[in-house]
């Protein structure tokens, strides 16, 4: 029972968890592009006067996209044309599944796994189900028998393809390193120290590997500089024909597989859920240490912001008339809360018991922070990336595809090959 | 005509060198705007006033003489300048025996108003001004943009200037240069006191 509660958990929470990266990656996406372009980006809209530095935006375009007209043109063939939509949106959220977000925990003599789909061959699940995107691309690009359509359907699936040569042979080095499919098990490797005090995370270990898959995650998942479906006004991609909430759903696929692509990463090549120099073991032995030290770190940063809201609340005292004026005392307010309820479970923290359940407990749910904290960090690096390059061209991004990242993957196993034998592994 | 591409290192031939400036240069720009908002060069207009140039045409207003009656004694100038055909004047007689006429009747749509200002130069009497400052004209009605003659007499001018012209601490800020002589002299003498004529 508590092994299947475990499972249950972690669903629910990766699925909240995946969802809700949705908006928080729109604003980021049109916040920080603004920002990276001397613009104010969205601040206009508005609940009571908050504004949340635009996040209440993407509410106001979720609005806009589910009441639009669903306009179906008549002559698709309906069946792909619906699948294909839900297709996109069900194969990103499945492929987070076999993601471990904490270590095992051990309970009155059960194993528990915080990992939806406990599965040996972790990552062969990932590239299984991964692949079946491009089947959702070709089926909209087939089923809206658009001739553009079917051409930028081509196109996509073409490039994923292509890239997921590059993606599963970089990952191979991983793979011989560590010695398993098993993504827990992967990162259990990654927590161990490298000349005593390096932490073996995938991306020292295989720091060509790490590059050559990112950036054939960034072609998989269609994101700049490989957004080729995205190019709007110069050619046409696969989601022509497709409005309303049925084009919603690619575009929400799309920030899916980007929250996907970097929990691939964290796990394979950042740590997954370690804790850099603090194994689980000694962050069970030192939780209250820990405990404080982060509610004091909070405390402290939850000050300095509302310290911010304040001065900011001058400049919206002087600016508007209306309830925005309010906004930065509000959020002042509420940061002060935070930091008071922060230092509140200090006081509490200090009786914390090092015995039973609870730094056991604590462990898993610092590790899973941890975790998220760096898929949020790498979501944030696509969007970075996105507002630096321009698009490649097709023929180029072929050329690079197949005559750059394919070699130097395949020259990666050689030499993860070499190291290995010579090391006598 | 060939044009040579500049011959690139090998650093740069490698990409991920260039990619990492390239995101050097976003990551500044976006933390530079993040920490220092009140500098970005974006004005939050309306909320935020807009350093207006002096010799901005504004919406109209009609002067009035010292004895607070409209100067305007309805010769239909200001109306046969339009090109937009959108003075609608209608005379009566003045009490004053010494003026003719004046304005039963001074509409401005300014649904057709192209803000040209050939009213203003056409005007014998100095009667009709777009110094108000005012530019933003909104409302959900039609009627509403048709302005009245009661309306137009209650138009203050002058007064946005001051505010207008003050030096903005912005990059790329729109003020004008405190306003000198030949500011002045362009402006025909409205913007301040009249110009002096230093000789014929």
């Amino acid at each position: 029972m508590p092994a299947f509660l475990a499972h249950a958990g972690t669903a629910i929470l990766i699925w909240i968890f995946e969802l809700s990266m949705i908006p928080v990656l729109v604003w980021f996406e049109r916040k920080a592009s603004a920002y990276m372009q001397d613009r104010t980006g969205p601040n206009r809209a508005a609940v009571l006067g908050i504004r949340m530095g635009g996040l209440i935006h993407t509410i106001a375009d979720v609005i806009k996209l589910v009441f639009k007209e669903d306009a179906t043109p008549s002559q698709v063939s309906r069946f792909y044309y619906t699948l294909a939509p839900m297709m996109a949106m069900s194969v990103a959220l499945l492929t987070f599944a076999v993601i471990p977000v904490a270590d095992d925990l051990a309970v009155g003599g059960q194993i528990l796994h915080w990992q939806v789909l406990k599965i040996d061959a972790g990552l062969l699940w990932i590239f299984a189900v991964g692949s079946l995107g491009v089947l959702a691309v070709i089926l909209a690009g087939w089923g809206s028998n658009n001739r553009y359509a079917l051409l930028g359907g081509m196109r996509s699936s073409a490039q994923m393809v292509s890239y997921e040569l590059a993606l599963g042979l970089s990952a191979v080095g991983i793979l011989m390193v560590f010695g398993t499919l098993d993504l827990n098990r992967i990162v259990q490797g990654q927590g161990n120290l490298l000349f005593g005090f390096l932490p073996m995370w995938g991306v020292v270990v295989q720091p060509l590997a790490a590059v050559l898959f990112m950036i054939a995650t960034l072609a998989e998942c269609n994101r700049t500089p490989f957004d080729l479906p995205e190019g709007e006004s110069e050619i046409i991609g696969f989601h022509v024909e497709y409005s309303s909430l049925k084009f919603a759903l690619f575009f929400m696929a799309e920030y899916v597989n980007i929250v996907v692509a970097a929990g691939i990463t964290a796990t394979l090549f950042f740590g997954g859920w370690q804790i850099p120099w603090l194994p689980t073991a000694s962050l069970e032995a030192h939780a209250r240490t820990v405990l404080l030290v982060s509610l004091g770190g909070a405390a402290v940063l939850f000050l300095l912001l509302a310290g911010a809201s304040l001065r900011w609340s001058r400049r919206l005292k002087r600016l508007y008339a209306d309830a925005r004026r309010r906004e930065g005392d509000v959020w002042a307010g509420l940061l002060l809360g935070l930091a008071a309820l922060c230092l509140l479970g200090g006081i509490l923290a200090l009786s914390f018991p090092s015995q039973g359940i609870a730094p056991g407990v604590f462990a898993r749910v610092a590790q899973l922070g941890v975790f998220l904290a760096k898929v949020v960090v790498l979501s944030f690096l696509f969007i970075w990336i996105r507002w630096t390059l321009p698009r490649f061209r097709y023929d180029q991004l072929m050329n690079l595809g197949w005559k750059s990242l394919l070699p130097l993957s395949l020259l990666n196993i050689v030499a993860t090959a070499a190291v290995l034998r010579w090391l006598g592994r | 005509m060939k044009v040579p591409s500049p011959r690139l290192r090998w650093y740069e031939r490698l990409y991920l060198y260039e990619v990492a400036r390239g995101m050097k240069v976003t990551m500044g720009h976006l933390l530079r705007n993040l920490f220092r908002q009140s500098e970005m060069p974006t004005i939050q207009w309306p909320e935020e006033p807009k350093p207006l140039p002096v010799r901005l045409k504004g919406r109209h207003r009609l002067t009035l003489r010292d004895d607070g009656s409209p100067k305007c004694v309805a010769c239909y100038m200001c109306q046969t300048a339009c090109p937009a055909r959108c003075i609608h004047i209608v005379a009566e007689e003045s009490p004053e025996p010494t003026i003719e006429k004046r304005p039963k009747v001074f509409d401005i749509d300014m649904l057709r108003c192209v803000f040209c200002g050939y009213c203003v130069e056409a005007c014998p009497e100095d009667a009709i001004r777009m110094d108000t400052g005012e530019m933003a004209i909104v409302s959900d009605k039609r009627e509403d943009f048709i302005f009245r003659i009661d309306f137009l007499l209650r138009g203050k001018g002058e007064e946005w200037k001051e505010q207008g012209v003050a030096e903005s601490p912005r990059r790329g800020g729109l003020a004008e240069p405190p306003d000198d002589q030949s500011e002045q002299d362009l402006d025909g003498g409205r913007a301040g006191k009249p110009p002096v004529p230093s000789q014929w």
